[in-house]
């Protein structure tokens, strides 16, 4: 069935003009109906995540079901508190007056959402969405096919169809899409793509989320407790969609000295989570599709790198997976340091001093996440200060995604905007500024013809100046 | 053109080198740039002056007011603000404290906080009709939060430009801070490089060519536009209606002659009302102005040829013409068109289609002022609504029935000196903001930072997974403590999966 954009546009249009989206009780009920999909259709929703990535069951609780409820059930607490205008503190020059700025949604919107995290990338967009009281198209990634044709069906049934939809495809449909005019348009995905949105968006001056990647670096300080270090780079590299995560840990840069104790503890903990034959871990999600596979392993086997393979390194072309690979003393010219890996590839650089991590970083583009594991306060400060990223994580991986007063977004190459909590409701808002005056207390000195003793005033009073007032007042 | 690009591609370098460096990061270096240009201002007054009377005819009270006056700059969150405690706090910007209650229980213990920091080398376009608070204003907020900075003033406005590009350099320091003068080509040139931000104030065609060249290289964009600004005018008590109308004159003609992206475009009033109304203007306008084109003053002139034939152009289409009924002559040669009302032009003129951006005021006249929502609803969502009454049902409705950058009520372009409120548009008026603390955050990087310890490692992160592992998540994201603490102590069921495995 060919897909009458015009047609949808229109409907969405009137639906959001007639305001029902703008009312409180609306956002609501809608609000409430994802949290059904959620609490109803759970394995329905792991089936598709295990058929589309081979997500284990956990990884797709955790990461997926479980955070989008968090997020909406956080949206139906605050809700009415953040639709609330904020007050406004005006000042001497423009007494009497108050201010305040008020909440209104942006109209129609477009949340375009990724492959590998296909129902929370889809809903926690369209949730902040929601919340702010806009009409919404959701576009899920063709490459994870099962979820998003679970995510039209489920919304569908539950969701006000007149504002909410689901339009599935692939390039020609989002193509399609993007010559739309809308109000907001939400991108998570890569950024060649990114240039693509922001592109189209700036025929229609859209204003644009873009939610995109990097190479997200960890360093590794000496004298830490190494074992748990391992365990929470493990869990946030392969224990999160198998490194193919917008936050993944991309490489490790540690000292040289410890080095081989951080790949025998990599080792010793990879081997207790994934069994001797990772291959046949249940545990691991799988790579998303064979172009994915082709590409990783070709980083594999490039020349540069295959020498330095410390661990891992097998893989299954048939069930697409690659097992947990850890490749040490990488050079930094090599295909897997150009670019973002997204996979189950960890390399490995070493340093003579760890405070030089942080220039090896500042050379690259700025990611979307970077972790240090360390107990050096002094570090610590030069590390938060130095490295700009999306967000910064000390002594684990990838959690701050879970904290919801934390707001979640890129910043260079790894996106602009950002969303989680309340900055999703502030994403899809427009905070207007309103003013009120009265009609007494109206200064003649505003007004023209200009004279010396009015220029006189004017300065006086914008220079909150008492004194230079009165005087200007008496010489009048 | 050649040395433009080479001009060009110099700076930058050398600003990007500058930035890291850190030189812009220090608050000490903030500060000390931030009081240059307040003493910058200050000592450079008159000349300032008289830039602005050059390219656009400014009052020297006008540009006090609206470019010069230490308002900008004064207020709460501007530049001495920033100079006593202020900037300090932003920049330590509030840490959120996490409690176990609030996170889920995987995460503690943490402590997580937001550290603004400067996005690196940002580009200002100013615009030429307030050429030195466009160009100053923005470079305050870019200074604040650390950045290195290229302004580029409008070629529009060339005493003004020329004051920049030769005052600059004197009172801020040269490593980090440059005025790129020319025009267009060499506008294309700076968006054809790399820039960490950019920061434009004018028109939406241009707007647009700004976002797809920022788009290539990912650059986040604020853009301050404009937009058909009405007035909805309300019946009001004879007193209140004459402050009304001193306000939408002073407004509308007071500020750059109706060159204003905030500045009134047009009033829509209840038909019985116009009749008075226009007396009123006729009156105010004489008062404040002068009586013909020949002897106005306090008025600035049209900024050059095009835009005042652009002008001229819309009163040239007979249905306006004829609804002319006050002003509509203007001297060529000054390039000056005096105060001019109209009556109802048709609809569907260029003159009610377009940004007038000049000293024309229409005045449309319906039939109940709640009428002024569904019209204004029907046109692109402006950067201001200007709303005379005192009818709190009527207030609310304008405010929840119509989107503008901004609301103000019984008043006009006052909004501008108000630090507290962002200043900015939504849809074809712009996005982005900026004013107060909104210049900071404008040009700054919020980035997220988590602290954890080693100490409390929690098995259930981990794989291999099982059922406990998953049961105690669950529990665990439900904050159902009592249940995982059965479950720690073999109390509970263990978890037979709803998920098959």
């Amino acid at each position: 069935m060919a897909l009458d954009v015009d047609g949808m546009m229109k409907e969405l249009r009137g639906t959001y003009v007639s305001g029902k989206t703008k009312s409180y009780e609306w956002r609501v009920s809608q609000l409430r109906a994802l949290l059904k999909i959620a609490d109803h259709h759970e394995k329905e929703i792991a089936e598709a995540l295990r058929c589309d990535l081979s997500k284990p069951d956990h990884e797709s609780f955790v990461y997926e079901i479980a955070s989008m409820k968090s997020s909406c059930q956080l949206a139906l607490k605050q809700l009415k508190r953040w639709m609330k205008p904020e007050k406004v503190k005006t000042s001497l020059t423009t007494f009497p007056s108050s201010g305040e700025i008020v909440s209104e949604p942006l109209g129609v919107t477009l949340v375009i959402s990724a492959w590998n995290f296909p129902f929370l990338l889809s809903l926690d967009p369209v949730i902040g969405a929601i919340a702010a009281g806009n009409a919404v198209v959701l576009k899920p990634s063709e490459i994870a096919p099962v979820t998003s044709a679970v995510l039209s069906k489920l919304l569908g049934e539950y969701m006000d169809t007149s504002a909410v939809k689901v339009v599935e495809g692939a390039v020609p449909e989002t193509t399609a899409l993007l010559e739309q005019k809308w109000d907001k348009i939400f991108y998570t995905g890569n950024g060649k793509a990114g240039r693509i949105v922001l592109t189209a968006a700036a025929k229609h001056l859209t204003p644009v989320v873009l939610e995109l990647g990097g190479k997200s670096p960890v360093v590794v300080d000496k004298n830490i407790n190494l074992k748990v270090a391992a365990r929470r780079i493990i869990g946030g590299k392969w224990g999160c969609n198998n490194g193919q995560a917008c936050v993944s840990p991309d490489y490790l840069i540690t000292t040289k000295d410890n080095a081989s104790q951080l790949v025998d503890a990599l080792k010793s903990e990879l081997e207790a989570f994934y069994g001797k034959d990772p291959l046949r871990s249940e545990d691991l999600s799988r790579i998303v599709n064979s172009n994915h596979f082709t590409r990783l392993t070709n980083l594999l086997d490039d020349e540069k790198v295959s020498g330095k393979i410390v661990h891992g390194g097998q893989r299954d072309k048939t069930n697409l997976k690659i097992a947990p690979t850890v490749m040490l003393e990488v050079p930094g010219d090599s295909l897997v340091m150009n670019e973002e890996i997204f996979g189950p590839l960890l390399p490995i650089l070493t340093v003579y001093k760890v405070e030089d991590s942080i220039d090896l970083i500042n050379a690259r583009e700025k990611p979307l996440a970077a972790y240090l594991f360390t107990n050096d306060k002094r570090l610590k400060e030069q590390f938060i200060t130095n490295v700009s990223a999306g967000g910064l994580v000390i002594n684990d991986t990838i959690l701050h995604l879970a904290e919801h007063s934390l707001p979640f977004g890129g910043v260079g190459e790894s996106g602009m905007g950002a969303y989680h909590g309340k900055f999703s409701f502030d994403a899809f808002s427009h905070k207007k500024a309103v003013l009120q005056r009265s009609f007494a207390g109206d200064v003649p000195a505003r007004y023209p013809p200009y004279t010396p003793e009015k220029l006189k005033f004017l300065k006086a009073l914008l220079n909150g100046d008492i004194v230079g007032l009165i005087r200007a007042l008496i010489g009048w | 053109m050649e040395e433009i690009v080479a001009r060009v591609g110099k700076n930058l370098a050398e600003l990007r080198q500058n930035f890291r460096s850190g030189r812009t990061r220090g608050l000490e270096w903030r500060k000390t740039q931030l009081r240059a240009i307040l003493k910058l201002v200050a000592e450079n007054e008159d000349e300032i002056f008289e830039a602005l009377n050059r390219d656009l005819g400014k009052h020297p009270a006008e540009a006090y007011r609206d470019e010069t006056s230490s308002s900008n700059y004064i207020t709460e969150s501007s530049c001495l603000g920033l100079l006593s405690s202020f900037l300090p706090r932003f920049m330590a910007e509030a840490a959120t404290v996490v409690l176990v209650g609030k996170l889920p229980l995987l995460l503690f213990p943490a402590k997580a906080e937001v550290l603004p920091e400067p996005l690196g080398v940002v580009l200002i376009f100013a615009s030429w009709n307030f050429p030195i608070s466009l160009a100053l204003d923005p470079l305050i907020g870019a200074i604040s939060a650390g950045n290195t900075v290229v302004v580029k003033p409008s070629e529009l406005a060339p005493a003004c430009s020329s004051f920049l590009a030769r005052i600059v350099p004197l009172y801020l320091d040269n490593k980090a801070i440059k005025v790129v003068e020319g025009g267009s080509d060499v506008a294309e040139k700076l968006l054809e490089q790399k820039w960490d931000k950019i920061f434009f104030t004018g028109s939406a065609r241009v707007g647009r060519i700004i976002m797809s060249a920022a788009a290539k290289h990912l650059t986040p964009v604020t853009l301050e536009l404009g937009g058909k600004c009405p007035i909805i005018l309300d019946s009001l008590s004879g007193s209140d209606l004459k402050v009304a109308v001193k306000r939408i004159s002073g407004g509308k003609w007071g500020a750059c002659a109706g060159q204003a992206c905030i500045g009134i475009d047009y009033v829509l009033v209840q038909q019985k009302l116009a009749p008075v109304l226009v007396e009123l203007l006729k009156k105010c306008i004489k008062t404040f102005y002068g009586e013909n084109v020949k002897n106005l003053n306090s008025i600035c002139r049209i900024v050059n040829k095009n835009h005042f034939e652009r002008v001229c152009n819309l009163l040239e289409d007979p249905g306006v013409a004829a609804s002319i009924v006050y002003g509509g002559s203007f001297d060529k040669q000054n390039l000056l068109i005096e105060p001019t009302i109209l009556l109802d032009p048709p609809l569907d003129a260029d003159i009610m289609t377009e940004e007038i951006f000049g000293p024309v005021l229409p005045i449309i006249t319906l039939n109940e002022v709640e009428e002024s929502i569904e019209f204004i609803n029907a046109r692109p969502k402006p950067l201001a609504i200007y709303v005379f009454t005192k009818n709190k049902t009527f207030k609310e409705k304008v405010l929840q029935e119509t989107s503008s950058g901004s609301v103000i009520f019984n008043d006009t372009m006052i909004q501008f000196i108000c630090d507290g409120l962002p200043f900015g548009g939504v849809g074809q008026s712009g996005f982005g903001r900026y004013h107060g603390k909104y210049s900071f955050d404008t040009f700054s990087h919020e980035k997220a930072i988590l602290k954890r310890s080693f100490f409390l490692e929690l098995e259930p992160r981990y794989p291999p997974w099982n059922g406990f592992k998953l049961e105690f998540i669950r529990l665990a994201y439900n904050f159902d403590y009592i249940r995982l603490l059965l479950l720690l102590l073999g109390l509970r069921r263990r978890y037979t999966s709803r998920i098959v495995i």
